[in-house]
């Protein structure tokens, strides 16, 4: 990786403010992206996902977020006003959410979602757009483009909603994608190819990938690179390849409580938390 | 839930014939609930009907012969089967005031009254639908508190005397708007009964004199009649909204690059329509119920003021007529929205696949 | 006990007698409750508003209420007639403070009639569930699908007109959200481990919905009634405008706003005046019951 990173945060800092004082649901977050697959893994409520939304801008108020730097590519998106925000999501920095059943508008034609990120980014009329939308259909391996171009969110499979949400997330070429549990809400089966399709465009268009899942498994077996978050903080960075040299006791303990097929457990290992790891 | 299944398949389209089945049996149902408390209200008033024909002179064999004549000496499930036949032929018997059917009464003022309700919707879910909105993206901020206060007056205060005082200003002090009635006594039969909609007829007929006049009687009431419905209409909306903004597809809709804007008043705004369906049935039945109260105050000569009149009449069949109508109005409003439902929801107008 | 110890000991995360927790919800509630301003604007109107209907001989004159006098007759408001006179030369200070009793005696009523129907209608269906449930509801359905004030007012006038029938004609028309509301109540609260706790132990169906459930759901149901006081009051003074509520010369505040209708261009105070009591009521209730749901929702999230 010689090349300048897609992505890079310093210190990045997510605060709510409540009654007993602030809420850190960030804290200190720092590393970059390059044309890679970075994984970040962590419990709920550990912060990944509010890492995601905060690069995206789209931290709910009350919520602040500061960062010693926060940059995509040239742009510094510190303080970046929410005009600049709009004209950045979805055309450099998209995020693919959960469930399709809730992340697609329930009285929208999915067809007409996708086509609209390409209208708002890049713009050439209706027409362009639904060429577009299905053209990105059957990027995603849909194989009828024209039937499902009709059809409401409810009519398609989990599987299949995936791959519209994908599709209308990619449909404006950004360089990163956040994937916020694109995985969690499908059949094992599904899984495999919805990540498949994502593996297959980002790597095609050179795009940064986080993905960002409680998975251990699939981070380590998807990703080039993975970190690990506990309360807010990166506890450890490695080669998803050397997962298992990981030195942090919390990184050790979920990798204890991988189930495997070699051994039978009598007993499941339970995760030991140490509040301190927060505090370091 | 599961319906008859043919070789292990459900029957396409069994579930649109369900929806319309059991929503018919509903609307049976409350009709019939409906013709039996209008026959016990007609049963339990102290007037006696036969008196009233007879006079109180009348012998006692008279007495029995209308009596029997009218029907009031069968046993009370016949007389309600009677009552139900004739209801169901439009039969609401005759008014003692006009001596014409009461049916006939009733269409001759009902299109008055759906004027006036009509405009008060249009301003209720025009003016409430976006406050509603806009208190809902505000939530917690000056905005938002305003507009609850706004909706707060709206259904803390009564109609009719919120009609008093829009008269006091706006008609006695300002002179923005014309006074009570429909129109001015000049004007009056000036364009053919076309709809029945004053302002609608006077269009059809080209006649602006008319049409102005008959607006400045109508734009009073149905602006105070359309703030009671905009309270309603503004605070549903309101929490509908604020539901909608916590979904998300509102997140990934924001994260693709639309505007705010977009997002709430396409994205979220459209889902907040199917949920508002039935709400603006419910407040356009409302607004037929506040015509009784506004009417009276602003001399309108609808439902609402014959309904008026006949009760200080005793003339218990325009009432029970009025009743009815009104009754059957609302359960027809019922019927419309279930009706409507699927076709603006996909998710129910999908499960005929 | 201090001040803070007794706020200390409310607020104890473990009580330790069943007085104690009971306390200690009350007080949680009030503090959520005092915390808003426009709820405590509402309880404020609501609490004077009963005061003033308990001590409205000591604030004003009972005589003056109906005393007529035609050579003081739609008097402007003065030091001597605070809010004017009537058409009749009736004092309208002390007809609208001697309103309040009437007003207060219809909500009271109407509460009355509506509580035990609702929850006699709604614990059963909500309790037994299948067929009961069924013909009761179907029962509630019906009833909810009326016009309600074109229903109160067919009422009225079956009934003859009268404070009375004004209140029948209102809680017949009522009570249907109530037992909607105490259904849904009963049935998520059915299945709960201490009510099956009380079956295994013997206990009765009637037992165990008067002292399991009831109370649980009466909150809710309370806070539904004081939304509706608004609605209630305002029905009950288009009654009266109307003619079919209180007769003359009882000071019912819509019956006023009638007769003051008659001079309402010349002598606006007359009508304008007890309306404004119907409004200021309406909203305290509106305010009121707007906090207290916002406390039970924030209880319950």
């Amino acid at each position: 990786m010689t090349e300048a990173p897609l992505l890079r945060v310093r210190n990045l800092r997510v605060t709510y403010p409540g009654e007993q004082g602030d809420v850190h649901a960030v804290r200190d977050v720092s590393f970059s992206l390059g044309r890679e697959r970075l994984g970040i893994v962590g419990e709920s409520g550990s912060g990944k996902s509010t890492t995601g939304r905060a690069i995206m801008g789209l931290v709910p108020p009350p919520g602040r977020i500061s960062a010693d730097e926060l940059r995509l590519g040239e742009t510094d998106l510190r303080g970046l006003s929410e005009r600049g925000f709009r004209e950045i999501r979805g055309r450099r920095v998209a995020m693919v959410l959960q469930d399709p059943k809730y992340a697609l508008n329930p009285v929208m034609r999915v067809g007409r979602q996708i086509a609209e990120t390409h209208r708002m980014h890049v713009g050439g009329g209706t027409r362009a757009a639904r060429l577009a939308a299905l053209t990105m259909l059957e990027a995603v391996n849909i194989r009828d483009p024209e039937r499902v171009y009709r059809l409401y969110p409810h009519e398609v499979s989990g599987g299949m909603g995936q791959r519209v949400m994908i599709a209308m997330m990619l449909i404006a070429k950004p360089e990163v994608l956040i994937a916020d549990e694109p995985t969690s809400a499908l059949d094992a089966t599904v899984q495999t190819q919805v990540l498949a399709v994502l593996d297959d465009l980002v790597r095609g268009r050179g795009m940064g990938l986080i993905l960002i899942s409680h998975n251990l498994h699939l981070v380590s077996a998807f990703c080039d690179r993975v970190l690990v978050m506990y309360a807010g903080r990166v506890v450890e960075t490695c080669a998803a390849g050397r997962l298992h040299e990981a030195t942090h006791p919390y990184t050790r303990g979920l990798l204890a409580a991988l189930p495997t097929l070699e051994h039978r457990r009598a007993v499941l290992p339970q995760l030991r938390r140490d509040p301190a790891w927060a505090g370091e | 839930m599961a319906g008859p299944t043919i070789g292990g398949g459900r029957i396409p389209g069994w579930g649109i014939v369900r929806r319309v089945l059991r929503t018919l049996g509903s609307v049976t149902l409350t009709f019939l609930g409906l013709t039996v408390v209008t026959f016990f209200i007609g049963r339990v008033i102290p007037i006696d009907p036969v008196l009233a024909i007879v006079g109180p002179k009348a012998s006692n064999e008279t007495y029995d012969r209308v009596r029997a004549e009218i029907g009031l000496d069968l046993p009370l499930p016949v007389q309600y089967w009677r009552y139900l036949l004739k209801v169901l032929h439009g039969d609401f018997g005759t008014s003692v005031i006009t001596s014409q059917p009461v049916l006939r009464d009733m269409l001759d003022v009902f299109p008055a009254t759906l004027e006036l309700a009509v405009l008060a919707l249009l301003i209720g879910v025009v003016l409430g639908v976006p406050l509603g909105v806009v208190a809902a993206t505000h939530r917690g901020r000056w905005q938002d508190h305003l507009i609850r206060l706004l909706s707060l007056f709206g259904y803390s205060t009564p109609v009719f005397w919120l009609g008093l005082i829009g008269l006091l200003l706006f008609y006695a002090k300002l002179g923005w708007v014309a006074g009570p009635g429909r129109i001015d006594v000049g004007y009056d039969d000036m364009v053919p009964t076309v709809t029945g909609l004053l302002t609608v007829d006077a269009l059809l007929d080209g006649n602006s004199e008319v049409f102005v006049n008959a607006l400045r009687h109508l734009v009073l009431p149905a602006s105070i009649l359309g703030y009671l419905s905009l309270a309603y209409v503004a605070r549903m909306t309101r929490s509908f909204m604020l539901g909608q903004l916590r979904q998300e597809y509102v997140l990934a809709a924001l994260a693709k690059g639309l505007s705010h804007g977009r997002v709430v008043w396409v994205h979220a705004l459209g889902n907040v329509w199917v949920q508002l369906i039935t709400v603006i049935a419910l407040t356009f039945g409302s607004l037929l119920e506040g015509a009784v109260l506004t009417e009276t105050v602003f001399s309108w000569p609808g439902l609402g003021l014959y309904m008026k009149n006949s009760l200080f009449n005793a003339d218990l069949n325009a009432v029970l007529g009025g009743t009815m109508l009104v009754g059957v109005v609302y359960i027809g409003l019922n019927l419309i929205s279930d009706l409507i439902y699927p076709l603006v929801d996909p998710r129910v107008r999908g499960q005929r696949r | 006990m201090s001040g803070v110890a007794l706020r200390i000991w409310l607020l104890h995360p473990a009580p330790a007698s069943r007085r104690q927790a009971r306390l200690g919800r009350w007080y949680r509630a009030w503090r959520g409750l005092s915390r808003n301003g426009l709820a405590m604007a509402g309880l404020f109107i609501v609490v004077a508003l009963v005061l003033m209907a308990i001590f409205a001989p000591l604030i004003a004159d009972r005589a003056a209420v109906t005393t007529q006098s035609l050579a003081t007759r739609l008097q402007f408001p003065s030091a001597e007639h605070w809010f004017g006179t009537d058409e009749l030369g009736r004092d309208i200070f002390a007809r609208v403070v001697f309103g309040a009793r009437i007003t207060l005696t219809i909500v009271g009523l109407v509460s009355a009639i509506v509580l035990p129907i609702g929850l006699g209608i709604g614990l059963p269906a909500g309790y037994f569930g299948g067929w009961p449930d069924a013909v009761l509801m179907r029962l509630t359905d019906i009833f909810l699908a009326f016009p309600r004030l074109v229903l109160a007012l067919a009422f009225a006038a079956a009934l003859g007109p009268g404070i009375e029938n004004a209140v029948i004609a209102i809680a017949l028309t009522a009570w249907p959200p109530y037992a909607r509301l105490a259904r849904a109540e009963t049935m998520t609260r059915r299945d709960a481990e201490f009510v099956q706790a009380a079956v295994l132990q013997g206990a009765s169906h009637g037992s165990i919905l008067f002292s399991q459930i009831v109370p649980l759901c009466l909150p809710s149901v309370v806070i539904r009634l004081t939304l509706d006081m608004a609605g209630i009051i305002v029905t009950a003074a288009g009654l009266g405008f109307l003619g079919l509520g209180a007769q003359p010369p009882a000071p019912e505040w819509g019956a006023m706003v009638a007769t003051g209708r008659q001079v309402l261009l010349t002598q606006w105070w007359v009508a304008t005046i007890p309306g404004l009591a119907i409004v200021i009521t309406s909203v305290g209730f509106n305010l009121l019951g707007d906090g207290l749901r916002d406390v039970a929702d924030a209880r319950s999230a």
